[in-house]
């Protein structure tokens, strides 16, 4: 089977293009592929959107807020776009409060379930979340069984960056506990989908399908953090 | 009467964790929420639901027994216990959605008498913060809410409407205050219990809504009084 490790995660992003779509996964710092968004800083790529669960964390981490901050962004898709507390002022909360980018904030299950839905293949789905609310207004309202839901479309992206925890030279993944996360259904959702791995890459073959999170056919690269590399 | 006493944050958490019953499925928010927790009942088994994907998973990690893959919502590690099962975030709001969590608690800025609730956008900032918040307000089977009764400038929280904008209407059945225990039911606030020295009167000048005491209202139940508490029985929402 094709092989698909990359030596350096400079080689896995020296085509990350202008303007480009890209998700990256992470929750309370678990399964955030900051070797990965390091290396597209340093690529350069400008005029991107985000899909991620937050838009960075306070903090020295290297997280998408690393992005913001160097305006490679231009845009994020994510589920909170205003801090718990207004202390937490974060690169985003700056710029996006001086409107130096745009943002669309969706509730965490829809943008999960919008993210699947790409990855699936489905048009669209209704959803009871955010009925009589805010961000319900101006979206399709249909009446399913009796309850109100409103209409949600897939979110695609050109690049998904993904970290897993363990990979076979064709891309078969394994997550470990919470390190799952947003991963799975990033990676199955994207046009060309990048993964860091943390534990190791084994040969074809040495993973047991019953054990595999996403198949290797929806993965196009990977590479092995080294030693010196991010891990947590 | 008793001394005046306001409920500290852990005692109002703790009024709302003595609800939850034996086989439920629990999802506590960020913050305040996460003190429910802390409640001991070995009589029930509680499952933990966390919206990155744990579902059972146990006690805060003790420092230096951190597992660095395990978090949950906030961020905090804690500990796997057996049992315990992982999926990814679509299956996790897929669960959420379903229906099949059985309680969650959250903080809020406001409720309302129509059971109404707002806790992720204050409009004079820009943006909000969702996360999973909208989705298990709509979706799960009963929504607790802890929260202090005043706002810092003493102005009230329980409201006729709220002011703010909304997380989900008309779901919230059960209000924890450091002023007492509220259910919510067709007729507004209803108080079940009271902190300790506080008449029906003194919490009505602090709420902006109309509340109406419970034939067996009754002091705040707590760790220390709960078995001998003459109240008006255990639950009030099943």
């Amino acid at each position: 089977m094709k092989n698909k490790v990359f030596s350096t995660f400079d080689e896995a992003v020296k085509d990350f293009q202008d303007d480009s779509v890209f998700m990256s996964p992470g929750f309370g710092n678990v399964g955030v592929p900051r070797n990965l968004l390091s290396a597209v800083n340093r690529q350069g790529a400008k005029g991107l959107t985000g899909i991620s669960n937050n838009a960075g964390a306070l903090g020295d981490s290297i997280d998408v807020g690393t992005l913001i901050q160097a305006k490679q962004v231009k845009k994020m898709i994510c589920a909170f776009t205003a801090p718990t507390h207004p202390s937490q002022v974060t690169p985003f909360v700056e710029m996006y409060n001086n409107d130096e980018l745009d943002a669309e904030l969706v509730p965490q299950g829809t943008m999960a379930e919008r993210i699947r839905a790409a990855a699936a293949g489905i048009g669209g789905f209704y959803t009871p979340t955010s009925v009589g609310t805010e961000l319900a207004e101006g979206k399709e309202h249909r009446e399913i069984n009796g309850r109100m839901h409103v209409l949600e479309f897939p979110l695609h992206a050109d690049y998904a960056l993904i970290k897993a925890y363990r990979a076979d030279t064709f891309g078969n993944l394994q997550f470990r506990l919470a390190g799952r996360n947003f991963n799975p259904i990033m990676a199955m959702a994207a046009k060309t989908t990048i993964v860091e791995v943390e534990k190791e890459i084994v040969e074809v073959g040495q993973l047991d399908p019953d054990q595999i999170h996403v198949s290797g056919v929806y993965v196009n690269r990977i590479v092995l953090i080294p030693e010196d590399g991010i891990f947590y | 009467m008793a001394e005046k006493v306001k409920l500290n944050r852990q005692t109002m958490c703790d009024r709302l964790a003595m609800e939850f019953q034996d086989g439920w499925i629990v999802n506590l928010g960020v913050g305040m929420p996460t003190l429910c927790s802390n409640y001991k009942d070995d009589s029930r088994e509680l499952i933990y639901h966390s919206e990155n994907g744990v579902i059972g998973y146990g006690p805060i990690a003790e420092e230096g027994h951190e597992d660095k893959h395990l978090v949950n919502a906030g961020g905090q590690n804690v500990i796997a216990i057996p049992g315990m099962a992982i999926v990814h975030h679509a299956d996790s709001f897929m669960l959420i959605r379903g229906g099949m969590i059985d309680v969650t608690v959250m903080g809020a800025y406001e409720v309302a008498q129509n059971g109404d609730f707002a806790n992720w956008r204050i409009p004079t900032r820009k943006g909000g913060g969702i996360g999973g918040a909208m989705d298990l307000a709509a979706c799960a089977q009963r929504v607790y809410i802890a929260m202090e009764h005043t706002t810092r400038d003493g102005k009230p929280r329980l409201l006729k409407q709220c002011a703010l904008p909304v997380t989900a209407p008309g779901v919230v059945k059960l209000v924890s205050t450091d002023l007492g225990l509220f259910e919510i039911g067709t007729d507004g606030f209803i108080l079940k219990e009271h902190a300790p020295g506080w008449s029906v009167e003194e919490i009505q000048e602090l709420t902006e809504a109309k509340i109406t005491a419970d034939p067996n209202l009754c002091e705040v139940k707590t760790r220390d009084n709960q078995s001998s508490n003459q109240g008006s029985g255990r639950h009030y929402v099943v």
